[in-house]
């Protein structure tokens, strides 16, 4: 379905007759015959050469002797690599199409910023095609002036530049089902990416409305329909909250949240509410529909934890995961990803026989917190079945937990913040699988 | 004592910038007809009010087809039952076994629901349904009218089920 999506979007408005936008070799032929063609053939018959003498014995592909596609306003990915395309999962089905999540394909990615078009997005009720020149923030409640901010305004004041993670505080839960999923990493862990974001320091605006004393918390709420709100401890908002404008460089997606969301680092990425309408300090929480009924951690006595609001230390290794084939015993790069809401990874530790020995990965990008690390280690399969783990240690000391050792923790229909570790079996005929140790 | 160096240093960082401040004024009556967020405390509630017997019409009509029959869910969110389940190996929560607070409800009924048509109903509307899946769940008699008064008042069966982690 996306496929087809992409494939649209790559011909409508280009006015090209080819998918990779050339002319086509036939149609430029046709077009340069009446020009230059007959008179090619012309010249070397009556200069004596020998006609044909060209570069027809040479080795070569057909797209090296025709000219390339026109300039594209909006780039688009290769169209060889269509199949990288998220992973939706809809609860709900048909019945709330836009509600639930499209993860990211982190399987087939690399580095550690997540392409925009990628990145995961979780949604209550669909994207909002919210108009810049209409959306207004209004920031209001235990305030001394209760202001509002046109997106005009906004674009004006000081940005800081800074890459984060944002992940989904139901990041995993299918990794909970009783029998392990035999999915691509992505649609099991993907609701998470990393982007670059560029906005305004929260501080900065609370400061020009004018925090009142009583002021402990601030509701924040979304202009999708949904008005999806959630509560946020105001030390928080006054420490690293971003009033989050732009995305690797460009103004966020409309799935992000276009034009302005808040951005929580670290923190489970339902509070980093998209949208942004409306912020209102208040003494106490409100209670929102999302922060009890939902993204609260039931234990096995009865109770639940609320406002577990720091998303936990994990790593997953995206090469090889479930559903790859390694063809043939050999040397592979053994690579993947760790972050923890608490700060910087400190090490990521991998094992390539189920646990009984840990081997310390190559870490990029270790000294951002908050952030994606990408973590590689050289492996040399033998051919042997085995299991390969990953397990992050961040920069607090936090150790990402064992599954079963997470699982004890909660009641039976635990669902949010599973760091836990993840395995991967690689079986003797090369098919990787998702197992639960 | 600044050598002449260091003057010349600081003569080139531009005087520091005082952040702007272009946020514009907004009186009480316009914040008024934005903020739909309702605390436990009920501060907001709106006037008006309605019963479960009212709000059977209501559900009947903008709730069943998702959420079933007497809030049984399918293929949306069950509503009611469960209460008492939570520690048990098959916990159910719902509205009734789960939700902390009945003001919830009215702030989420009213900004959310129905799915494709929020912020729809009347504020009527909101009490007469939100009494209706109270009284589904056995907290509310059928005839008790839910109001600004009476919904905070409402002791819901997980009141004190939250531990709070934001003073961890």
């Amino acid at each position: 379905m996306n496929r087809i999506d992409r494939t649209k979007r790559t011909l409508m408005g280009r006015s090209v007759s080819e998918p990779n936008g050339t002319i086509g070799r036939r149609t430029f032929l046709a077009r340069s015959a009446g020009i230059a063609g007959a008179a090619v053939a012309g010249v070397a018959a009556s200069a004596g050469l020998a006609p044909g003498a060209n570069a027809q014995g040479l080795a070569g592909h057909p797209w090296e002797r025709v000219y390339g596609a026109a300039f594209a306003g909006y780039g688009q990915p290769s169209r060889f690599e269509l199949p990288v395309v998220r992973h939706f999962l809809r609860p709900y089905g048909d019945l709330a199409p836009g509600s639930g999540a499209a993860l990211t394909p982190i399987e087939s990615l690399e580095g550690i910023i997540t392409p925009s078009s990628l990145h995961n997005v979780r949604n209550h009720s669909g994207t909002p095609d919210i108009d810049p020149k209409q959306h207004q923030l209004l920031l209001h409640g235990l305030v001394a002036r209760p202001l509002t901010f046109s997106m005009e305004s906004l674009w004006r004041y000081p940005m800081t530049t800074r890459t984060y993670f944002i992940e989904c505080a139901g990041n995993s839960l299918r990794n909970l089902a009783p029998k392990p999923l035999q999915l691509p990493a992505g649609a099991i862990h993907g609701n998470i990416s990393c982007s670059e974001w560029t906005g305004v320091p929260l501080r900065m605006l609370l400061e020009e409305a004018g925090l009142q004393p009583q002021a402990k918390w601030l509701l924040a709420e979304g202009a999708d329909s949904a008005h999806m709100s959630r509560s946020i401890p105001l030390d928080k908002a006054l420490d690293d909250t971003m009033i989050a404008l732009y995305q690797n460089g460009e103004r966020l997606r409309p799935e992000q949240g276009y034009p302005v969301r808040l951005l929580l680092p670290g923190w489970e990425g339902n509070t980093s509410v998209k949208w942004l309408r409306s912020l209102k300090a208040t003494e106490g929480p409100t209670h929102t529909k999302d922060e009890t009924s939902k993204y609260t951690d039931p234990l096995p006595d009865g109770r639940a934890l609320q406002f577990t609001f720091e998303m936990g230390v994990k790593s997953v290794i995206t090469r090889p995961s479930s559903t790859m084939t390694l063809p043939r015993p050999g040397f592979y790069e053994i690579s993947g990803i760790a972050w923890s809401g608490a700060g910087r990874i400190r090490r990521v530790e991998v094992s390539t026989d189920g646990g009984a020995n840990w081997v310390e990965a190559a870490l990029t990008g270790a000294e951002r917190a908050k952030c994606l690390v990408r973590f590689r280690l050289p492996w040399e399969w033998t051919g042997q079945a085995v299991v390969l783990l990953s397990r992050a240690t961040d920069e607090k000391g936090h150790v990402q937990p064992p599954r079963k050792e997470w699982i004890a923790q909660y009641a039976p229909d635990a669902r949010f913040h599973n760091n836990s570790i993840v395995s991967w079996a690689v079986n003797a005929d090369g098919s990787v699988k998702n197992v639960y140790i | 004592m600044a050598t002449a160096a260091a003057l010349a240093a600081c003569a080139v960082q531009p005087p520091a910038a005082k952040p702007p401040a272009l946020g514009t004024a907004v009186s009480a009556e316009e914040v008024a007809r934005w903020d739909i967020s309702i605390p436990p405390s009920g501060a907001g509630l709106p006037r008006g009010g309605g019963t479960a017997r009212q709000g059977l019409q209501v559900y009947e009509q903008k709730c069943l087809a998702c959420h079933g029959a007497k809030g049984a869910g399918k293929p949306a969110d069950p509503l009611a039952g469960g209460v008492g389940s939570l520690a048990s190996k098959t916990p159910l929560r719902t509205v009734g076994s789960y939700w902390p607070y009945a003001t919830t409800l009215f702030d989420y009924v009213r900004r959310a629901m129905p799915i494709a048509n929020p912020l729809s109903l009347s504020d009527d509307e909101v009490y007469a349904v939100s009494a209706y899946v109270l009284f589904l769940n056995g907290i509310v008699g059928e005839d008790a009218q839910m109001n600004a008064q009476t919904l905070p008042q409402v002791k819901m069966p997980n009141r004190d089920g939250f531990v709070d982690m934001s003073r961890r």
